[in-house]
């Protein structure tokens, strides 16, 4: 191994990419590179868990460690590669119907433990693999064929759900700034704890309606604000409630818990997976033994 | 007199201290030398009911219960009439003096009732002791197992320490002291009729070291045996006492134990250890296993190694949470959609429990896959005294297959590995994530050999799909036939799988004893075998009688799939208890007698037996 510094290249895939021209996808994956990069964390310290749907293709087209497991299922599978070898970076990436519509009974309980992981929702409020149905987070009164009268229930709101679920950095970003993108990722990867990251990305075949002209006007950045306070938690449930006419991008809430592996004592011996396949000592045994007698 | 032959019935509401009292006196047997079996019977509710623990005593090793009763401790009147057909001509009831008791239906069946003032006694002591008259009411048991031990014969001091084990940590404290006050008023009392109860406990001089381990303790310890450091679980009777014994084990062991939301999320949490190197399980029943399956395949898809434990319960769905049953084999060996390489395995009995699940660690790393432990409420509650060396922890050797070692991962070149590369024998080495040189991802997706997704190309495909299946070939190899116990060529074969097997032994033995040449074809290992050796096994049996707990004959049915050989008479039983190995005996006998063998099935009810109608065959 040489000691040249990481580079986006160094994250790049061998593989052609599947993803329509014009997805924001592109973008969220050359800012994933960006923000890993920025952080110099090698490929083989790195592991993505994705779960099913376009954006959870992305560690396929990523050079790093990963696993592209079920529908929903991301967070369980990356709590439990994190708890056996708390050395390695855990990323999530996952679309919105992935992780709020099947999966969202894991997020709420991921949040009350703060584990080690980052999780980048690809939100682009659509199904759009299985072809356009509407998405947890698509707005009420959204048409698509399972709801050709127009949706009936509302949207859920994830920044929202994530500060009073217990999460511990909470952002969200654009797939159209790939800087500001590359910038959140990073802090949120450098974060200790649960980070959640939002990504309002646009889909050029399935949503008609957010799209970059309908974001691009709305958005403006919560860094601009000298004032806001991201430690503020009052201050941050109020602006995880504005969505409309303006939307802030950027990090919502920042908080400092023990995470759910430093509270484990086994853990505190380092990674489980250097400490397994050793064995017990007879002595321990013995004393086993004599607790059963 | 009866020496060292005794099975003893503590029955009563649920919240009346049973199952701990009785698990004391089974810890003062053993701590005399004496060797125990226990199993305990109880319903879906936390107070009243009526609950029973019982307790078999032997000198001689004991691996079942016995069909019999000789002594019934009864705390409520339904303890006296739910034992009253199991107990035995000369037996003797122990009760309170409040208790009613239909001395005519006792004497009809010569049994002896004790009675003694044990709740205005415990009351009595209780009182000056502080506690009140709830709490000291919970003391009766212990008088009971005074009086118990005074009637066999048992050494006092024996029940005293243990007494003092469970109620003294601080020495001297008053509770301990009233409980020992109980037991010795008892044991007084209890001492006057002695000459008038047959069945006697005599401890041998220089008592052995011995441990009194459940089903689930001990399918914990293989577990813990075989360098599993992670178990997620959700609380589901009977695989709950899995994750709870290791939780209490985890600061000696090292381990970490995880409660999830759900048992999907239970298996994802074993299934992202062991993707990254760690040996991990989970433990449930069949309803939570239904939950697992979509993960359980892809873990298949993935070649992850996992171990899944299914502690079965009567079904389909919540079923009869606390009772025992047979009814998930077909089940757990086709769960999840399409075709994929796994193990299943069922145990039979407490040592098998310990010694099949460490071994499924290793069968799970070796051919990565899924491996599949079947056990049973019954045997999960059940817990028998076992010998020191019987259960030699550390000696058990971890063997991890194709897993790749640190010097084998630094001579690979970079860039290169194959996760999924395509070897004969279908197992492909295992690199375990976090070397700069196998830098690699896992998909659920069909794959190519790095394990990237390819959805589409046909021949990838059947590259891939006949890798992973060419594992069960290998498998077969070191898959074992069922074994057979008792005499070769006898004229009946008694089949069963999992925790019926001493159970068989049992009816085996006494089946010769009356004349009936008869053997046992047990199956631990149940997928995959080798078909034609398996034939060549059931080619020795002349008349195959398949024993199960379901009703639809499933090991019969995957036997009959895999050789061709269709069993002759079935012995089912779906009644949510296990079976006794008297009901096999009459089972069996009534099979000898049905000249020109016009039925071909027998189904049991509780304490009922009935012919079945239908043909199952």
């Amino acid at each position: 191994m040489t000691n040249t510094p990481l580079t986006p290249k160094s994250y790049e895939g061998e593989r052609e990419i599947t993803w329509c021209p014009g997805c924001g996808d592109y973008g969220i994956i050359a800012a994933v590179k960006q923000a890993l990069a920025q952080l110099q964390i090698p490929p083989h310290q790195a592991f993505f868990v994705s779960g099913i749907g376009c954006g959870s293709k992305l560690p396929d087209y990523l050079k790093a460690n990963g696993y592209l497991g079920l529908h929903g299922r991301t967070l369980p599978i990356a709590q439990g590669v994190k708890m056996a070898n708390h050395d390695l970076k855990v990323i999530i990436t996952a679309g919105d119907g992935d992780s709020f519509g099947i999966g969202a009974g894991h997020f709420l309980h991921a949040l009350r433990r703060n584990p080690d992981v980052t999780m980048i929702v690809e939100d682009n409020k659509v199904y759009a693999l299985t072809k356009g149905q509407y998405s947890p987070l698509s707005t009420k009164g959204w048409i698509s064929s399972t709801t050709p009268d127009g949706s009936i229930e509302i949207e859920l709101n994830p920044i929202l759900l994530a500060i009073t679920g217990g999460a511990t950095f909470v952002a969200r970003t654009f797939s159209g700034d790939p800087k500001h993108m590359a910038q959140t990722f990073a802090k949120a990867i450098a974060h200790k704890g649960f980070a959640f990251v939002d990504v309002l990305q646009i889909c050029v075949v399935y949503n008609h309606v957010n799209t970059t002209e309908w974001y691009r006007p709305r958005l403006y950045k919560l860094d601009d604000d000298a004032t806001y306070n991201p430690r503020d938690y009052d201050a941050a449930l109020q602006k995880a409630r504005e969505w409309g006419d303006r939307i802030p991008i950027g990090v919502f809430y920042v908080d400092e818990r023990p995470t759910y592996e430093e509270q484990i004592p086994a853990l505190a011996r380092g990674p489980l997976v250097k400490q397994a396949h050793a064995g017990y000592s007879k002595e321990t045994w013995d004393e086993f033994r004599a607790t059963m007698m | 007199m009866i020496n060292n032959n005794l099975t003893i019935r503590i029955g009563g509401e649920a919240g009346q201290g049973m199952d701990t009292s009785g698990a004391g006196f089974a810890r003062a047997l053993v701590r005399a030398g004496l060797r125990v079996f226990a199993n305990s019977d109880f319903m879906s509710r936390i107070r009243g009911g009526y609950n029973f623990y019982q307790l078999r005593v032997s000198d001689q090793p004991i691996y079942a219960p016995d069909n019999v009763v000789h002594l019934l401790l009864a705390f409520s009147p339904d303890a006296i009439t739910q034992s009253l057909n199991d107990l035995a001509p000369g037996g003797a009831v122990i009760h309170d003096t409040s208790l009613k008791v239909d001395a005519a239906a006792l004497a009809a069946r010569n049994l002896r009732a004790f009675a003694f003032p044990f709740e205005a006694k415990a009351l009595e002591i209780g009182r000056p002791a502080g506690m009140d008259p709830k709490r000291a009411k919970l003391m009766t048991n212990t008088a009971a197992l005074g009086a118990t031990a005074a009637l066999t014969g048992f050494p006092f001091e024996r029940i005293a320490e243990v007494i003092l084990q469970n109620f003294g940590k601080k020495k001297g404290s008053a509770i301990a002291d009233a409980n020992l006050a109980m037991a010795r008023w008892a044991f007084d009392e209890a001492s006057k009729y002695a000459d008038e109860f047959a069945w006697k406990l005599v401890p041998p001089v220089n008592p052995t070291n011995r441990m009194i381990l459940t089903g689930n303790q001990a399918i914990a310890l293989g577990a813990i045996a075989a360098g599993c450091k992670l178990i997620a679980a959700y609380p589901m009777t009977p695989a709950t006492s899995i994750i709870e014994f290791m939780t209490a084990q985890s600061k000696r062991f090292n381990l970490v134990t995880k409660q999830t939301e759900d048992e999907i999320a239970a298996i994802l949490y074993a299934i992202g250890a062991n993707q990254v190197g760690v040996r991990a399980m989970c433990a449930t029943s069949g309803g939570g296993f239904s939950l697992m399956v979509e993960a359980l395949g892809m873990a298949g898809m993935t070649e992850t190694p996992l171990v899944v434990v299914d502690s079965q319960r009567p079904g389909p769905s919540t079923g009869m949470p606390t009772r025992t049953g047979q009814g998930d084999l077909l089940f757990v060996m086709h769960a999840s959609q399409d075709e994929f390489p796994r193990i299943v395995i069922a145990p039979g009995g407490i040592e098998a429990c310990y010694f099949e699940t460490a071994r499924a660690f290793n069968l799970a790393e070796k051919y990565q896959c899924p491996v599949l432990i079947l056990t049973d409420a019954f045997q999960a509650f059940s817990a028998r005294s076992v010998d020191v060396e019987e259960l030699p922890f550390e000696e058990f050797k971890i063997e991890r297959g194709k897993t790749l070692t640190d010097a084998q991962l630094d001579a690979l070149p970079p860039g290169e590995y194959k996760r999924y590369a395509l070897t004969d024998d279908g197992i492909s080495p295992r690199a375990i994530p976090g070397h700069p040189n196998a830098v690699y991802t896992a998909t659920s997706d069909e794959h190519t050999e790095y394990g990237r997704i390819e959805d589409e190309d046909a021949a990838n495909r059947v590259a891939q799909h006949s890798k992973r299946m060419r594992k069960i070939e290998t498998m077969k190899r070191e898959m074992r036939m069922p074994e057979w116990y008792g005499p070769a060529d006898a004229s009946l074969t008694l089949m069963g799988w999992g925790s019926t097997r001493y159970v068989i032994r049992q009816a085996v033995d006494e089946l010769n004893a009356r004349g009936i040449t008869a053997n046992a074809l047990h199956f631990t290992d149940i997928y995959p075998l080798d078909e034609a050796r398996l034939a060549r096994e059931l080619d020795k049996a002349h008349y195959l009688i398949d024993i199960e707990g379901n009703y639809t004959a499933q090991l019969a049915r995957v036997v009959r799939m895999y050789t061709g050989r269709a069993v002759d008479n079935k012995i089912l039983k779906y009644d949510g208890r296990p079976f006794t190995s008297g009901e096999i005996v009459d089972a069996v006998v009534k099979m000898t007698k049905d000249e020109g063998r016009k039925t071909n099935a027998f189904v049991f009810g509780r304490s009922s037996f009935v012919t079945q109608q239908e043909t199952l065959k």
